[in-house]
């Protein structure tokens, strides 16, 4: 179990620390559900990359009956779950944006930002 | 009526009343009615429970119990019988004048100013029956707020500066301090009912005692020990019947009384006089009972050397419970009931001369007593009564407090109460005296169509204005005489446990 | 049918959002909601008296025996937290919506109410699930609604914010996630019972830690637990008022129940305040968030940032009481959940009514509104005093155990700081007041106050401020007895 055995977390917290990066440094707003997106991704990754058993197959009786080893599949489950709530995040983030066009005339945090303080 | 009715009739009158003057508030003579009758109601029912509390009766009422062990209930006591005598009884002449002062001056929203009256007498009589320390500090709350509407009255920039100072500090300290002492009581007995003796004997010791008194001492902000005393100088702004309200009927009083109260019934005097925990509240309190008096000297405006006079004399019933003897406890408890009646004469003639001359200050008093002999003579005798000379009432209670100085060994306090009372006559006569023996500065003039003799010259205020103070003052001196019978109420006080 | 309550509590509101689509009318709509609410309430209630008559009960989703099932388990707890939310839910389902604070016409109204439905079944949802993983997706359903919820209100500011609690609430989504996909990998267990048995042999991992962190850092971000609150003043103030008003009575709330679960149930009191020792993070938190919280009430010149500011102080509070952890002090955290949401609910429903005459949120706007709209007025006066905690309010009650809870603990100059920042509450309180009792111009002015079915909602919690500051059978003696129940053996 070297450090580099442990290559799944590495691509998980890489694109965990890519996507939460986008979502703090980008004012564009699409950028930011974008971020988000991936930071989800890489949750939805590491659970996934959790579930897998070494050698392991799906996990289907096979004809006959009989041992098989199979991976873990309730994580799988699981994700389906988080990727249909992923997915619904995306879509309300994206309809504030466009409502948020609506109203200001931009998607640009810093611009929205100046016109607030304008408006005060 | 039996005696536990007695007690919720005594306190559910006036909030009773509050609604009643609430709801009438459009017929001003009616809802005058509801106060009057209100008040005298509520001064029958507390009457009627003294002769059980004389024989040695302790009736009390369980209401509700909020937390276990935490209950609101009321249970009469010595003390609080006189406290809430005091309050309930002085209510009747301070709504007699309110009614005069309010309709001599045209005041506006006169009913809320009835109603937070009433509500202010609820609260000071739930304090005075109050069975523990939380039923009490819920009183004492409801009084802080209900008061705030009568000091802001005037509801322009100077009221709501008064305002703040007033809730501020009553607020700050009692929730600061108060509010601490009572929970650590609670977290170190488990209990925060009054005891004869005290709870808190045996569960604290060493500078603990002296650090939770001085938490009670100055959290009860109401009884203006110095350095929280400003809120009572600043509460002057209101109209002259709330300052009664504030110096003689209800607030300052329960400040005191629950410093005492505390003192008698948590701390217990023997606790205190063996641990010496209070040693330090006698010097905080002979120093405020110097400084305000040397204060009340320099002030011209007449009502703001009233309200330094106040903070003395406040001083001396928290001097009398600091020193820890039956007898200063006596002293502190008649002195409740004496001040009250000399500081509300003294109001009353401020207001009543106000409103018949505009006059606010001392220096403007020469030859008053020429046009309004009623009021400066019930203004003597008030006076009288507060620098504590025979025959007004006040010469017992300072009697007594010497008694109690001198019982615990303090010649040093029996020194002070004499210099302060010296004091008092240097800030209280020189006003009698420019009144009756100076020449008014303005020209006398002749009356159009003059009354002869007595009556000539004669400009005072009216009759409403004037025949309550004349009812204190001659109160003052009864309690001369009476002043037995209130010694003989305390001493069915058991101070042992 | 009465087996079946626990799984109709969160069915209910979850399969009603979509009729109320269906049904389109805004009268129609609106009355089905409440009815739907109130039953919510009805069997929030008869599941805390059914957890106090015979203990906890234990419900299998679809009938998939635990732990490999989804479990509803509730104890006395969880119990509590459901009566409030749906308490909270119901009056604010009663108060009817004004148009001027919404963006959507009057035709579309039923979005609202369908969102709410979502929103009370997503929270009724965390609390009554004994599945760590129900608890996340519960969490997203409440959240998501919330975000729409808050985005209805009228000024354009209201969307950003909605934006930004959205990101900040999808992160700490994100964290409870891999918390719980931490927990999975060392136990192979979701069940909140189940993993409070298995965890105690591993707990000396990092990957528990590491689960620890993300999971408490995840609920803290919904909790709005300082420093990680800054989502939450631009989402109450620019919400309409009646979201706020849920949201600051429910949505936090629910948040600190999952927070206090984790902690207690599935950590467990030895790890988390004897190993990791979070009462050294939590404690100081707790009152900067007090402090912190209530300046920044003092200065704002919008009463719906006031309020939020003041939510965030209170919220310390309640966190605080936590951190003793300690029987009073833990008492004291879920009392003032029930307490603070009366208050901060009642408050909210104040503005509100105010809102129905006034044109801003600004403070200045309600001047000498004192005279024209006195029972709304007066409701902010009862409330604020809770906020203080005058005794005879709820407010004192909760107070009373978080200083108790100190002292508990020797903690002198932590009771001291609970005291005094009551006192900021004053000032920012007072502010208000005066501004709304004093007013400088002479005129006649005309009473005009809110309509009595928005009054009526409003006084409904604010007299409950005063009723449960009495009888506290209700809220300390069942938050007690939860308290109890958490600790268990472990003080």
């Amino acid at each position: 179990m070297n450090i580099l055995g442990l290559w799944n977390y590495w691509i998980v917290i890489a694109l965990m620390m890519i996507g939460l990066y986008i979502l703090i440094a980008r004012e564009n707003l699409v950028k930011k559900v974008m971020g988000l997106n991936i930071f989800q991704v890489s949750v939805i990754m590491f659970w996934v990359s959790i579930a897998k058993v070494r050698g392991g197959t799906a996990p289907i009786v096979p004809e006959g009956g009989g041992d098989v080893l199979y991976s873990n599949p309730l994580p799988h489950v699981l994700m389906l779950t988080a990727i249909v709530v992923g997915v619904a995040t995306t879509g309300l983030g994206l309809a504030l944006i466009v409502r948020i066009y609506e109203a200001y005339g931009s998607i640009e945090e810093d611009q929205i930002r100046e016109m607030d303080r304008a408006e005060e | 009526m039996n005696p536990e009715e007695a007690i919720g009739l005594s306190v559910m009158l006036p909030l009773l009343g509050a609604l009643g003057i609430a709801l009438v508030g459009r017929y001003p003579n009616l809802r005058e009615a509801v106060t009057l009758v209100t008040a005298g109601a509520v001064f029958a029912t507390v009457l009627n429970l003294v002769p059980s509390v004389m024989a040695g009766a302790r009736p009390g009422l369980e209401v509700f119990q909020v937390l276990p062990g935490l209950t609101l209930a009321f249970e009469v006591e010595p003390l609080g019988m006189l406290y809430a005598l005091v309050a309930s009884g002085l209510w009747i002449p301070t709504a007699l004048y309110s009614i005069g002062y309010c309709r001599g001056h045209d005041e506006e929203n006169q009913t809320r100013f009835f109603a937070c009256f009433a509500l202010a007498i609820f609260a000071a009589l739930g304090i005075a029956f109050a069975r523990n320390l939380f039923t009490l500090f819920l009183f004492y709350e409801v009084l802080t707020l209900s008061t705030y509407p009568l000091v802001t009255h005037y509801g322009n920039d100077e009221a709501r500066r008064a305002g703040r100072t007033y809730l501020g500090i009553l607020l700050t300290t009692s929730v600061l301090f108060l509010l601490l002492a009572i929970i650590w009581t609670w977290h170190l007995t488990g209990t925060l009912e009054f005891s004869p003796g005290g709870i808190l004997a045996g569960r604290v010791d060493g500078p603990l005692v002296a650090i939770l008194l001085g938490l009670y001492a100055f959290g009860t902000g109401k009884a203006a020990l110095m350095p929280f005393h400003r809120w009572l100088p600043a509460a002057m702004v209101a109209p002259t019947p709330v300052s009664a309200l504030l110096h003689a009927v209800a607030i300052v009083k329960a400040g005191v009384f629950t410093v005492l109260k505390v003192i008698v019934y948590v701390f217990g005097i023997d606790f205190l006089s063996e641990t010496g925990g209070s040693v330090w509240l006698m010097y905080v309190a002979s120093f405020t009972m110097i400084a305000a008096s040397v204060i009340a000297l320099t002030k011209d405006n007449l009502k703001a050397r009233l309200a330094y006079s106040t903070i003395g004399q406040l001083a001396y019933i928290v001097l009398g419970g600091a020193l820890a003897t039956m007898d200063g406890v006596f002293g502190s408890g008649m002195h409740i009931a004496m001040h009250a009646m000399g500081k509300i004469t003294l109001f009353f003639c401020a207001g009543a001369i106000f409103v018949a001359t505009h006059k606010k200050n001392v220096s403007e008093m020469d030859g008053l007593g020429r046009t309004m002999p009623f009021t400066l003579s019930a203004f003597f005798l008030g006076s009288i009564s507060i620098i504590g000379l025979p025959p007004t009432g006040g010469a017992w209670s300072k009697w007594y407090l010497a008694l109690g100085a001198a019982e615990g060994h303090h010649a040093f306090f029996i020194a002070v109460l004499m210099v302060s009372s010296l004091l008092s006559i240097g800030y209280l006569m020189p006003i009698v005296g420019r009144a009756f023996f100076l020449p008014s500065p303005e020209k006398e003039q002749a009356q159009p169509g003059g009354r002869a003799g007595f009556w000539a010259g004669i400009q005072e205020a009216p009759l409403l204005c004037v025949f309550p103070p004349c009812l204190t003052a001659v109160g003052c001196v009864l309690l001369f005489f009476y002043a037995p019978a209130i010694l003989e109420l305390l001493q069915t006080m058991s101070l042992e446990r | 049918m009465i087996e079946h309550l626990p799984a109709l509590q969160t069915v209910l509101p979850l399969l009603a959002a979509p009729v109320c689509v269906l049904l389109r009318r805004a009268a129609l709509v609106r009355v089905f909601a409440a009815l739907v609410t109130w039953s919510c309430l009805a069997i929030a209630f008869s599941l805390l008296q059914e957890v106090l008559r015979n203990g906890a009960v234990s419900y299998e989703l679809g009938g998939w025996a635990p732990p490999l099932g989804i479990e509803y388990r509730i104890d006395v707890l969880n119990a509590y937290v459901l009566v409030l939310v749906a308490t909270m839910a119901s009056v604010v389902i009663a108060f009817p919506l004004a148009g001027r604070e919404l963006r959507i016409p009057k035709e579309r109204f039923f979005l609202f109410y369908a969102l709410f439905l979502l929103c009370l079944a997503g929270l009724l949802g965390i609390t009554i699930t004994g599945d760590l993983f129900n608890i996340f997706v519960f969490l997203e359903i409440s959240s998501l609604s919330a975000y729409a919820l808050i985005g209805l209100g009228r000024d354009r500011r209201a969307l950003t914010a909605a934006f930004s609690y959205l990101a900040m609430g999808t992160v700490g989504g994100a964290f409870i996630l891999i918390g719980i996909g931490l927990v999975y990998q060392m136990t192979g267990t979701l069940n909140i019972v189940d993993l409070g048995q298995r965890l105690p042999p591993v707990l000396g991992t990092r990957t528990v830690w590491m689960a620890f962190a993300f999971l408490v850092v995840g609920t803290s971000i919904k909790l709005a637990a300082f420093p990680l609150h800054q989502w939450l003043p631009n989402a109450y103030t620019y919400a309409p008022s009646v979201v706020s008003a849920f949201l600051s009575a429910t949505a936090t709330k629910v948040a600190y129940y999952v927070l206090v679960r984790l902690l207690f149930t599935v950590f467990g009191f030895a790890f988390v305040f004897e190993r990791v020792q979070l009462t050294a993070l939590l404690l100081p938190l707790s009152l900067i968030a007090m402090v912190v919280g209530s300046l920044a009430a003092i200065y704002q010149t919008d009463i719906k940032r006031l309020l939020a500011y003041s939510s965030i102080a209170q919220i310390g509070y309640m966190t605080l009481g936590l951190s003793l952890a300690n029987l009073d002090g833990l008492t004291g955290g879920l009392v003032h959940l029930f307490n603070h949401g009366l208050i901060k609910g009642g408050l909210f429903l104040v503005v509100a009514c105010a809102l129905s005459r006034v044109e801003s949120p600004r403070i200045e706007s309600l001047r000498g509104m004192g005279k024209r709209m006195p029972w709304t007025m007066a409701a902010f006066v009862v409330g604020g005093l809770g906020l203080i905690g005058i005794p005879g309010t709820v407010g004192f009650v909760s107070k009373w155990y978080l200083v108790l809870g100190a002292l508990d603990k020797g903690l002198y100059f932590v009771a001291f700081m609970i005291l005094a920042s009551s006192l900021l509450a004053v000032i920012y309180v007072w502010r208000v007041v005066e501004v709304m009792y004093f007013s400088d111009e002479e005129q006649a002015v005309e009473r005009h106050d809110a309509p009595l079915s928005m009054l009526l909602p409003t006084w409904v919690l604010i007299g409950a401020t005063i009723y449960f500051g009495f009888d506290t059978e209700l809220t300390a003696g069942v938050a007690e007895k939860a308290a109890a129940y958490l600790l268990g053996g472990a003080s």
